[in-house]
């Protein structure tokens, strides 16, 4: 993966704007550039306009407004069968009255390329995705995980530098879809192609990819490697999206640099990092990861602030506890402890005094 | 291995082996089930099938030679007709009595319409002779009346036939007449006689006992009056004078048995039959008319199918029929040669059609939609007829042409009474069938193949071509069967706008129908129709794949 830190541009979004009936837009002003061999997933609530910026990157939608370049070059003009994108669509979009070979022939053949070294492509990339005993099969004779296979090699049978998926795994269950999310991940890496993934599974966003995108109505609302994306939200709505997340609400007390002092609603004060708000006495909503809280006043910076909690609930869940407490007014206060040998059980009932580290609480929009 | 495999059968709850249980159970489903469709499978059985049965039926059947001339058809069956001399004596005196019981009834023009099918001249020979059937019996009858008045007397023919009252009856002449007027006259003759012949006259003259029996049965049970007081058919005075000639009437005693006596003494000439039909009408001297009732005496016969593919039946074999009467093959030709072309300019058409209905948005989908369906709502009489006026010289696209100055005034094109009307004003009127099909295929394509197909390279002609059209023959398929099999049976609008050249081989089976009245023929070519769709279809599932159709 040494690669993916060259930095070239080698798909680049620049101002780009959609519409589609001239009065709303889908896609308003997205920015975004891959480097070569780069995976990046485009994760987003249904209806975000991720199916959109990827039909615009291969050819099928036009761009109301910007510039997209691949390669340096811009495509705005280019027809999408001039591009050499390969692509995987949701329904995997295989031919049925072809066989499987000739699906991963059709390519080739358009390519005009020779009838020997076609049938030596299409095996080794059926090879590739060990579905070499299937070429004379017809779609329909195929599973739903092995057709999601065909596809993928179909579109990478021409060797195309950038690939699209759109949620290519949304059809298949859960233990196929995970198996499949592993050796995606593997084929893209090792044939150092750039990849553009769309999904609206985090999960998958977060396990597979170099970099999400995560969309909400329309713009990126932040672009980063997976752990920065689930530790350091950019946004509340970020935070929410990714994961499982406490907030809390209330008022910004005072700013000293990283630090900030935000009453909440009830009047209790915490520490926490401020990241898009400025302003003392701007409404704030704190986000904190359940795993991050802490009942152990030893883990906490000498002088934290501490907020009182009643236990709720406690819920045993093999590896780890998860208990739900009364925080401030908010009731669906979730906290996570791993099952260690030390580790104390709540009872609901208890009350009890718990705390974090000021840059594990972020002060977001609210 | 497991324990199921040894111990036998597997057991219901209740005990009873599980497959008999499931049985039942099954069995109640299936009865429910046929008892929901019972109605629906009744009308198909009664207005579909059964029809379809008797047209088949009719292609072959041929009784009507047998069931009106039955005697004369069994003494033709050892005449060979190859031979050059006529029938024996006997095959005319059977004629005679066939053809006068026939006239009678009024059947024998109906068997002469059917002979001249094969023959013709045969209807017009048939009239004529049942018209003077009459006079050899009215000679006989002035020639023995003038032996004895008694004989032209009614009550004297019923106490004849009667004989004596303690005489042994014969029931089985009774019998064997009622089956022959009721096979002659299409219905069962019921009802008993008010006498019954006597054995004894029945033997001393079995051809006068026997027409007289059925003279008898069917003034009494036809015509409702009272023999007694009819006068007997004329064909009774032949037999009796043909059986006079050798009857040995010394040892009768029955009643009238001295006038019967006296008849015989007077040594009438015993009739000539051959003479009789010779004299009647010359044709009844040559061979051909003989043979032509031969040839067709079967109940029943290849002859309909024969003509249907411009032949016929003779005593040699299936031959050709004259060149000039060679036009049913030649118009089963054109037939599929014109279905085949307005299948093809409706695929043209349709395909566009369909693609538009399919990609647009709903609402406009739907609005065209309604012009597709649209004439649908107009009578296929407006339909057609506007197409007349369209099409003919002094019509709206002429007067265009000649408008523009295309065409000269003075030779206008002739667009209509011919092929190229049929074919405009079918293409027009089965449209419809070809997009709703095409239009049900192409919705379910999802963009999204040809979205792939342009991603991995495709030109939009190649995406098309290799990727969309294929998945659309489903579609093409299903409506081209669909209107090839209307069109090839279609009538009306051949009937109108195709002149002589543009009709089809339905129009030809509905004059054979309502004109020709030539049913077996009219049914044979139905038929012929069936078997080349079934084998178009068989062909066609074979080719393409029945499975590939898609209909909706
Ligand atoms: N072809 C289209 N015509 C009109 N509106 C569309 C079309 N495709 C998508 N949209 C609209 O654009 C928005 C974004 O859609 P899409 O890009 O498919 O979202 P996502 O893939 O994130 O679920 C949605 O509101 C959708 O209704
Ligand atoms: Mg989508």
């Amino acid at each position: 993966m040494a690669e993916s830190k060259n930095n070239d541009a080698f798909v680049e979004f620049e101002r780009v704007q959609k519409s589609y009936d001239g009065e709303t837009l889908v896609v308003k002003d997205l920015n975004l550039t891959l480097p070569k061999g780069e995976f990046l997933t485009m994760l987003g609530p249904s209806g975000s306009g991720k199916t959109t910026c990827l039909m615009m990157l291969a050819g099928f939608e036009t761009a109301t407004h910007g510039d997209i370049r691949l390669d340096g070059v811009g495509i705005n003009n280019i027809p999408p069968h001039k591009r050499g994108i390969g692509m995987v669509f949701q329904n995997y979009a295989l031919f049925p009255h072809m066989t499987i070979a000739e699906n991963l022939s059709f390519p080739l053949e358009v390519r005009k390329i020779g009838k020997s070294e076609r049938e030596e492509k299409v095996k080794r990339a059926l090879d590739m995705v060990e579905m070499g005993d299937f070429g004379g099969r017809r779609p329909a004779q195929l599973s739903g995980g092995q057709q999601q296979r065909v596809a993928l090699s179909r579109a990478l049978v021409f060797e195309p530098e950038l690939v699209l998926m759109d949620e290519p795994l949304g059809a298949l269950d859960k233990q196929l879809r995970e198996k499949m999310q592993f050796e995606i991940t593997n084929l893209a890496h090792s044939l150092g192609i750039t990849t553009v993934y769309v999904t609206h599974d985090q999960t998958e966003a977060l396990t597979m990819s170099d970099r999400v995108a995560v969309f909400d109505d329309g713009r990126i609302q932040q672009c980063a490697p997976p752990d920065q994306l689930y530790e350091e939200p950019d946004n509340s709505f970020v935070a929410q999206f990714i994961g499982e997340n406490n907030t809390l609400l209330g008022t910004i007390k005072e700013i000293k640099g990283d630090q900030a002092v935000v009453q909440l609603d009830d009047g209790e004060l915490i520490d926490c990092k401020p990241i898009n708000v400025s302003k003392v006495g701007e409404r704030t909503r704190v986000s904190i990861r359940p795993e991050r809280v802490e009942f152990n006043k030893e883990r906490l910076q000498p002088g934290a602030h501490t907020l009182k909690a009643e236990v709720l609930e406690f819920i045993y869940m093999g590896d780890i506890f998860r208990t739900r407490l009364r925080v401030a007014g908010n009731d669906e206060f979730i906290v996570k402890t791993r099952n260690a040998p030390d580790q104390v059980r709540l009872t609901p009932g208890t009350q009890v005094d718990i705390g974090w580290l000021p840059r594990d609480c972020r002060a977001l929009d609210a | 291995m497991s324990d199921i495999a040894d111990t036998g059968p597997v057991l219901a709850a209740d005990g009873t082996p599980l497959k008999r249980s499931l049985a039942r159970a099954l069995r109640v489903q299936k009865t429910r089930a046929l008892l929901l469709i019972a109605p629906l499978l009744a009308f198909v059985l009664i207005s579909f099938i059964w029809p379809i049965g008797v047209m088949l039926f009719r292609s072959v059947e041929n009784e009507i030679v047998e069931n009106t001339l039955p005697n004369t058809v069994k003494e033709l069956a050892t005449w060979d007709g190859g031979s050059q001399e006529l029938p024996p004596q006997s095959a005319f005196e059977a004629l005679y009595f066939d053809m006068f019981a026939a006239t009678e009834l009024k059947r024998h023009t109906r068997l002469g319409t059917r002979l001249n099918y094969e023959k013709t001249g045969i209807s017009s020979l048939f009239r004529q002779s049942g018209r003077k059937l009459d006079d050899p019996g009215k000679d006989y009858r002035k020639a023995l009346g003038a032996v004895t008045s008694d004989i032209t007397k009614s009550a004297t023919w019923l106490e004849l036939i009667s004989g004596a009252s303690d005489a042994a009856r014969s029931a089985p002449l009774v019998a064997s007449q009622r089956q022959r007027l009721s096979t002659l006259d299409d219905r069962q003759i019921k009802g008993d006689l008010s006498f019954s012949p006597s054995a004894d006259i029945v033997q001393l003259l079995p051809r006068a006992a026997r027409e007289y029996t059925a003279f008898a049965l069917y003034t009494e049970l036809v015509d409702g009056k009272d023999v007694a007081k009819t006068k007997p058919w004329e064909s009774v005075y032949v037999a009796l004078a043909a059986d006079l000639s050798d009857a040995d009437v010394s040892g009768y005693n029955g009643p009238h048995a001295q006038m019967l006596r006296d008849l015989v003494a007077a040594d009438v000439t015993a009739p000539d039959f051959r003479a009789i039909f010779t004299d009647i009408d010359k044709d009844w001297g040559a061979l051909e008319t003989w043979r032509t009732i031969q040839t067709h005496s079967k109940p029943y016969t290849s002859g309909y199918f024969l003509n249907a593919i411009d032949m016929q039946k003779t005593p040699e074999g299936a031959m050709a029929q004259p060149e000039n009467k060679q036009i049913l093959v030649k118009l089963f030709i054109r037939t599929l040669i014109m279905s085949l072309i307005i299948m093809g300019s409706c695929a043209l058409l349709a395909y566009p059609v369909a693609w538009i209905l399919a990609n647009l948005p709903a609402r406009k989908a739907n609005i065209l939609m309604i012009f597709v369906l649209l004439p649908f709502w107009t009578s296929l009489l407006v339909r057609t007829s506007a197409w007349k006026v369209m099409l003919q010289q002094q019509g709206v696209i002429n007067d265009v042409l000649v408008w523009l100055g295309l065409v000269d005034d003075a030779d206008r094109l002739i667009m209509i009474n011919n092929q190229f009307g049929t074919i405009v004003a079918m293409t027009h009127i089965l449209l419809p069938f070809m997009i709703l099909p095409m239009y049900s295929v192409m919705q379910t394509i999802n963009p999204s193949y040809l979205r792939a197909a342009k991603s991995l390279g495709a030109t939009n002609w190649t995406a098309f071509w290799r990727v969309y059209f294929p998945q659309t023959i489903p579609g093409i398929g299903a409506g081209a069967i669909l209107v090839f099999i209307l069109s090839i049976g279609y009538y009306i609008t051949p009937e109108i706008v195709g002149g002589t050249k543009g009709v089809f081989i339905s129009n030809r089976i509905a004059y054979h129908i309502s004109s020709s009245l030539n049913w077996g023929l009219a049914a044979a070519l139905g038929t012929i129709l069936l078997v080349v769709v079934l084998v178009l279809y068989w062909a066609y599932d074979k080719i393409v794949g029945i499975d590939n159709v898609k209909l909706g």
